[in-house]
């Protein structure tokens, strides 16, 4: 915290900021209304719905394998997670189990996204910190990840290769040999990464300490994800109620108890090696057999109230479908874990600098049409 | 070494003949004073591509590699682009201040490249006060950040040009006050052309030993923070303020800014290798009589530029490197630090050469 009790008889007037919906900070279209005195903020007010597309109204109008569709504009870096939140709330309710080829399949591919996630967050919070060469190394090694997606799913970042029953094709041949190269150099490139930024003194200096979030308040705001992690809670969807092949790999669950902006860092850091780990496992073992289990052309789900919960790059996303036996959901609602982890930047921003906001931010690691949908 | 006051005294001796002193004297301001301006539009546009080429270096790409060969044209291009650009101005700002603000800016490093010696009699205004003369005119740089932040109408802006303003204050202290001063100590004198021939018997930097180091990496810091950049970039911290005190400019105004940067990091550069680096003068290793011979062979305007390449690369290397500081760090910083080592620096170095520990 800023030291502001210097004692001078000075009258000081607040005012007000806009920081975007256009700034390089908010990486989007976020606008946030500072009240500030000087430097130091006062008052952070959020205030949304920018790139707000109605995406929960139009899943009540499409059919369950179209929504599928619309879920990569939520989170647009865990894409593929999103998919797999609505694909297994579906096969959920219609007691579909999956071949284990498909859950193989869709675990290395979900931690490959979370690891593109947590590079191109990586070198943008350098980025935002000032540290522009950053954002070029993450890029460097985040187009391998992009290639491998581009050969196998047809798309670079909104891949869309669930679908309810299983995934859209099989894997491409050259798959498994790809992603053990790329991580073969992600290995000896996060070392790097960390070099670069995680042991620089000034880096350090700019996040520890600032953005404090204890224990009940991360509870309370329903923080999740990293975030929350970095508050020593322990809130990892993935060991807590393991989906896919979860439950066949052996993985820690990051948990630094510090709490603020720099353990939050830390926490995606080391999640990366975990991600490494985790596909490590699963790579050489993918198990023969079908990409698809047939499901109807046109699913309808039994009247009655679904919920499945995802870990994405970002934290928990929940996928809550109310169905009234139609071919369209009744309703469907979204729990992103980026508009829970928006709703403490005011709290834990208060205080701080305008460089300490921006730090903030990408220490909580926003990505806007998240929180909008 | 050549002499260039020879040169530069026939051509003086020629209009001599020719015409009337007073005519004599405008005709050698204007000539000079193209020299200067051509001097300082191509270290902006040789100084732009190479931060972009080295930036490029850097970041595992290639730069601009469009126009012409190997991009070297794309700053001509950029030049010409912001010639030709319309100079909007936002609502309600302060004209005539909003107006005046580049010319600050750009004024500042034009008139201490007067003062810097770019080789042997190679000065155009040689007064006995140079250094002294280099810290008052860099101020005048800050005054125009701080009119462009207030006249622009702009929060941010202005939030950015406080920013300088506090910034460059603070670090133009330890700047002149001990990393200039030490060296000042050493060589008995303010004169930049005297302090370089002070040098011949070796480079300050290497004769005043600790207090020197000291001095010159002091002198880095702060010369970084007074052309505001990275890792002392808060006033235009493209993340957090967008551009900064220049937010509200464009065209030919904006291009006044952005050269003022490059062109204020070559006086700097230029500075560290005049005082510290032996300015023109070549490259010596004791007892190496024959390698001394052939160094002394390169022209002095030569040893300097590629002296002053060196340490302007060292900075772009900081640019591309560190993260940028935040404002109330880069102050402690100053403060806390800087102002004390530096002083602490100045005495001894004051031991040093009442003793006479100089190499």
């Amino acid at each position: 915290m800023t030291t502001t009790d210097v004692n001078t008889n000075l009258k000081t007037q607040e005012y007000l900021i806009n920081m975007g919906p256009q700034h390089p900070a908010a990486h989007g279209v976020l606008r946030l209304i500072l009240t500030v005195d000087g430097e130091i903020i006062h008052k952070v007010d959020p205030d949304l719905g920018y790139i707000h597309r109605s995406i929960e109204k139009m899943c009540e109008r499409d059919t369950y394998k179209q929504i599928v569709h619309l879920t990569d504009r939520l989170d647009y870096l865990s894409s593929h997670i999103n998919n797999e939140a609505v694909c297994l709330a579906v096969e959920n309710a219609l007691g579909i189990e999956v071949p284990d080829r498909v859950k193989y399949i869709r675990t290395i591919m979900a931690e490959l996204t979370r690891l593109a996630s947590h590079q191109l967050w990586w070198g943008v919070m350098g980025m935002d910190i000032g540290a522009l060469t950053a954002f070029m190394y993450a890029f460097r090694d985040r187009e391998m990840i992009n290639d491998i997606m581009e050969e196998t799913v047809g798309a670079r970042l909104t891949m869309n290769y669930n679908i309810p029953g299983g995934l859209m094709f099989d894997i491409h041949p050259g798959f498994q040999k790809k992603v053990k190269d790329f991580i073969k150099h992600f290995r000896k490139a996060l070392p790097e990464y960390n070099t670069l930024l995680s042991d620089n003194i000034i880096f350090k200096k700019r996040l520890q300490g600032i953005g404090y979030i204890s224990k009940e308040d991360a509870i309370a705001y329903g923080v999740s994800g990293p975030s929350a992690r970095g508050s020593g809670i322990s809130c990892d969807v993935r060991k807590i109620h393991p989906y896919s092949a979860y439950d066949k790999v052996e993985f820690n669950e990051i948990l630094i108890e510090g709490g603020d902006s720099y353990d939050r860092y830390m926490v995606r850091m080391k999640e990366m090696e975990e991600s490494m780990n985790i596909i490590d496992q699963l790579i050489d073992n993918i198990p023969e057999g079908d990409f698809q289990v047939k499901t109807p052309a046109l699913i309808k789900l039994p009247k009655g109230e679904y919920y499945q919960k995802v870990e994405t790059a970002r934290g928990e996303l929940g996928v809550f479908i109310i169905s009234d036996g139609k071919k369209s959901p009744y309703r469907f609602k979204f729990r992103s874990p980026g508009f829970s982890n928006l709703s403490i930047l005011d709290k834990i921003s208060r205080g701080h600098k305008i460089a300490d906001l921006v730090a903030i931010m990408s220490s909580l690691d926003f990505v806007i049409p998240d929180i909008d949908r | 070494m050549y002499d260039f006051s020879k040169m530069t005294g026939a051509i003086h001796e020629w209009l001599s003949s020719l015409m009337p002193s007073i005519l004599v004297t405008t005709i050698e301001w204007v000539l000079i004073g193209v020299v200067f301006l051509a001097l300082f539009a191509i270290l902006g546009l040789v100084l732009v591509i190479l931060e972009r080429k080295i930036a490029g270096f850097f970041q595992f790409r290639l730069g601009p590699n469009r126009v012409g060969p190997y991009g070297m044209f794309q700053t001509v291009a950029d030049t010409v682009k912001l010639l030709l650009k319309e100079l909007v101005s936002t609502n309600k700002v302060d004209k005539f201040l909003y107006n005046v603000a580049p010319f600050f800016v750009i004024i500042a490093p034009l008139m201490i490249m007067a003062v810097i010696p770019y080789g042997f009699g190679l000065t155009a205004y040689d007064i006995n006060v140079g250094l002294l003369f280099v810290m008052a005119v860099s101020s005048i740089g800050v005054v125009g950040i701080l009119l462009a932040g207030w006249s622009s109408n702009n929060k941010y802006s202005l939030i950015g040009a406080m920013r300088s303003g506090a910034v460059i204050i603070s670090y133009e202290l330890s700047m002149g006050l001990s990393a200039l001063l030490a060296i000042v100590l050493l060589a008995g004198s303010l004169n930049l052309n005297d302090i370089v021939m002070s040098q011949q018997a070796g480079w300050w930097l290497f004769r005043g030993h600790i207090p020197a180091i000291i001095a010159f990496v002091i002198y880095i810091i702060t010369g970084t923070a007074e052309t505001n950049r990275v890792p002392f970039d808060l006033t235009e911290a493209e993340s957090e303020l967008g551009a900064g005190y220049h937010a509200e400019y464009s065209g030919i105004k904006f291009a006044f800014f952005f050269l003022s940067e490059f062109v204020n990091m070559f006086i700097i550069s230029a500075l560290a290798v005049t005082i510290f680096l032996g300015g023109w003068l070549p490259f010596h290793i004791p007892g190496w009589e024959g390698f001394n011979n052939s160094m002394n062979y390169i022209p002095g305007p030569v040893w300097f530029f590629l002296k002053t390449g060196v340490i302007i690369f060292l900075l772009m290397w900081f640019r591309w490197t560190f993260p940028r500081l935040r404002i109330d760090q880069i102050l402690t910083l100053e403060w806390k630090y800087l102002l004390p080592i530096s002083l602490l620096n100045l005495v001894l170095m004051a031991f040093v050469v009442m003793m006479g520990w100089v190499f």
